[in-house]
């Protein structure tokens, strides 16, 4: 999450180093790019999301005389939009890395949701009685290791039998739907766990303003750590060091996005009805119209960058995530390696199935309720969210924030579209032609790369 | 096969056999390799020297033979298997992971870890800047993925991948088809002083030249089968020649199952 408030910061200081040098422009530029490392897609994406939102907001603010994207309202409730198809994104990677696809997300989605609240509506209560504290945990439990499960039984099938994973997962697609409609016999199961649905944010799933500042903190502070640690590595080894104004830059940036982050959520208040009912409830002497309660990172967002930040570290860090690309770029040569490829497969395929879980916990915590269409369309989304984030599916190419912040691009196309009252129909015919502008725009960018 | 019959060789090949749809791309073929032996694999295109080297590198499964490691049976199924016996093998594909750097390629399967359990990049990158300083001097470019280098940078990162891991056993099936005379000859150095390292090494060539410079024996192979055996210092380079062509076996070698009968 802390991506997107990046961009602002990242951006404005580019435009400054290029503008103040007309002559050199382009050498400077370089000269930043190469001492900061930072890769240029990284740039557009930032670039493209930023015109998005200016865009939106000035739309409002000059068409429907009222600018609302650029609030701390919607920025809150956008990046807990976004939270569902980010942390599916982040599996698709290595799927899309693989060369493979995985059709059925939305589907897992549904059907673990389902099997979650029957899990926690139908069945525990009548055990534990309802609202016993464990019924939220063996719930998530229970539908992290079904999505798990059926993920990794899709990549046996793949993987062991050889059957196609666009084969699969369309096979998947269809059969977990029609299994979550059986199960509930087509009913929406609601409501659900009250402590299950603060997983699903709302003003009671924040953490408040303590909290986050917490968070924000404690990310400054890994953030930090990361660029240190790395430092002393590099010299350890005698590896080519970041100029120093360089690193100081990126520290800046990535602590500044965070701080700034952390402050827009902090200044997101409660809803009016909520904080009289929270008076009442806790008996405040204090008018309801002074009491001020920042809403703060909603539970699903912590959520996010945790899986954000265990993906990014599964993928450059592990064995795991090196075999992923190796199989990516030359599935033979890994194979040849000594790569057991097949097992690797069902592995990506069982993490894939395992944040279907999780993003199935968020959607229907968030809807207070397991419905038959949850994540409908969803694979569309989360297969938009990592290509639009630069994976190839020429395999091999990919990263995670990229895909995360690929969500984020296509959440606030959706959300923005709403604010500004396009039919439904235009949405989903703007999403679908920024998909296929977006891949073009790739694949430009990699033709002229060679 | 060999005359050298008094000690164990540290690889047998015996009677292999594999078929791809009914043609019998290897054919009751054998051979074997004594350390610090160099054994050119020769043939035609399709004589079947890459399969039955791939078999030995466990890349194929074969459907009949046995392959014997310092005298004892080995089990090979798959290339972890091979590696586990020592058999190291640069593939005339190259077999390079395209999109990953040099170091993680040389690593590839084996990669070193911190006591973390994570990868130790730098420790990797260190480890490969002295194996590739070692190789080819020249090699600079660490940091970049494997598909944006030179031929023969990429057969010097195969080959580094190869001898990283103290192989016993080198298959090198065409090492010096991608490069440059200069960079031939350092392959040509580079097997003898591995040689000398008392590693016993399978090269396949189709460059009659390289084959006696660099060679102990040739086995010559012909439409699956062994046409014979010799000691490159047995033979000419036209009797090798005839051998590969015709299947003929000159009075220095010895003759396998593929041997023209001459009546």
């Amino acid at each position: 999450m802390r991506e997107d408030g990046g961009v602002l910061v990242n951006q404005s200081t580019t435009k400054t180093t290029t503008g103040a040098g007309r002559v050199d422009r382009e050498g400077l530029f370089i000269r930043f790019m190469r001492a900061t490392e930072v890769d240029v897609r990284l740039l557009g994406m930032i670039a493209a999301l930023l015109t998005i939102w200016v865009g939106f907001h000035l739309y409002g603010e000059l068409v429907l005389g009222r600018g609302s994207f650029l609030t701390a309202r919607n920025i809150w409730n956008l990046s807990v939009q976004t939270a569902s198809i980010g942390v599916m994104a982040t599996g698709m990677v290595l799927v899309i890395v693989t060369r493979h696809i995985d059709l059925s997300v939305g589907s897992i989605l549904g059907f673990c949701a389902m099997m979650m609240a029957i899990i926690q509506v139908w069945i525990l209560p009548e055990y534990l009685g309802l609202g016993h504290p464990l019924i939220w945990i063996i719930a998530v439990v229970s539908g992290l290791l079904i999505g798990a499960l059926i993920g990794g039984f899709h990549g046996y099938l793949v993987a062991y039998l050889g059957i196609p994973a666009f084969i699969v997962t369309l096979g998947g697609l269809l059969v977990w739907r029609g299994a979550a409609f059986l199960l509930a016999r087509g009913e929406t199961i609601s409501p659900v766990d009250s402590t299950f649905s603060l997983l699903g944010g709302g003003p009671y799933g924040s953490i408040g303003s303590t909290g986050s500042w917490v968070v924000g903190i404690l990310i400054c502070i890994g953030i930090v750590a990361l660029m240190l640690v790395g430092r002393r590595q590099r010299q350890r080894y005698d590896f080519p060091l970041r100029p120093m104004w360089a690193e100081i830059f990126l520290g800046l940036v990535g602590c500044g996005v965070t701080v700034g982050f952390v402050m827009l959520v902090n200044s997101y208040p409660w809803p009016i009805g909520i904080v009289r009912q929270y008076a009442a409830a806790n008996n405040l002497e204090t008018p309801v119209k002074e009491i001020f309660i920042s809403h703060g990172f909603a539970i699903p967002v912590l959520i996010l960058i945790a899986v954000g930040i265990a993906m990014t570290f599964l993928t450059s860090r592990t064995r795991f995530g090196r075999y992923v690309f190796a199989i990516g770029g030359n599935p033979e040569a890994a194979e040849l390696a000594g790569i057991n490829t097949r097992w690797v497969t069902v592995k990506i395929f069982a993490l894939m199935g395992f944040l279907c879980g999780l993003s199935a916990v968020i959607a229907s915590a968030r809807l207070n309720s397991a419905t038959n269409n949850l994540g409908t369309l969803d694979e569309l989304y989360v297969i938009a969210a990592a290509v639009i984030g630069g994976t190839s599916f020429a395999g091999g190419v990919g990263t995670i924030y990229g895909a995360v912040l690929g969500a984020i691009v296509m959440q606030s196309l959706q959300t923005g579209m709403v604010l500004i009252g396009f039919d439904a129909a235009i949405q989903q015919m703007v999403v679908g032609g920024v998909l296929v502008f977006a891949v073009w725009i790739d694949t430009m960018y990699r033709a002229r790369a060679k | 096969m060999s005359d050298t019959t008094h000690n164990t060789p540290l690889v047998e090949l015996r009677d292999i056999s594999i078929a791809f749809g009914g043609i019998k791309a290897v054919d009751h073929a054998s051979t074997d390799l004594f350390p610090g032996e160099v054994v050119a694999l020769v043939g035609h295109n399709g004589a079947g020297k890459s399969t039955l080297i791939k078999i030995l590198s466990g890349a194929y499964k074969r459907d009949s033979g046995k392959i014997f490691i310092n005298g004892e049976e080995a089990q090979i199924e798959n290339p972890r298997d091979a590696k586990r016996y020592g058999i190291e093998t640069i593939y005339q594909t190259l077999a390079v992971a395209d999109n990953v750097d040099a170091a993680a390629n040389l690593y590839l399967g084996r990669e070193l870890q911190t006591a973390w359990g994570t990868l130790d990049d730098i420790a990797m990158e260190a480890e490969a800047r002295k194996v590739m300083g070692r190789l080819n001097p020249n090699f600079q470019r660490f940091k970049e993925p494997v598909s944006k280098l030179s031929g023969g940078q990429r057969q010097s990162v195969a080959i580094a991948r190869a001898i990283l891991f103290n192989a016993r056993i080198l298959i090198m099936d065409e090492p010096t088809a991608a490069l440059g005379p200069q960079e031939t000859e350092q392959v040509g150095d580079l097997i003898k002083q591995l040689k000398k390292e008392g590693i016993g090494i399978f090269l396949i060539s189709h460059d009659i030249h390289d084959i006696f410079d660099l060679a102990d024996r040739v086995t010559v192979m012909k439409n699956g089968q062994v046409v014979g055996y010799a000691k490159t210092s047995d033979v000419t380079k036209d009797e090798v020649l005839g051998m590969i062509i015709m299947g003929k076996c000159p009075p220095g070698a010895i003759p396998g199952p593929g041997a023209l009968q001459t009546a």
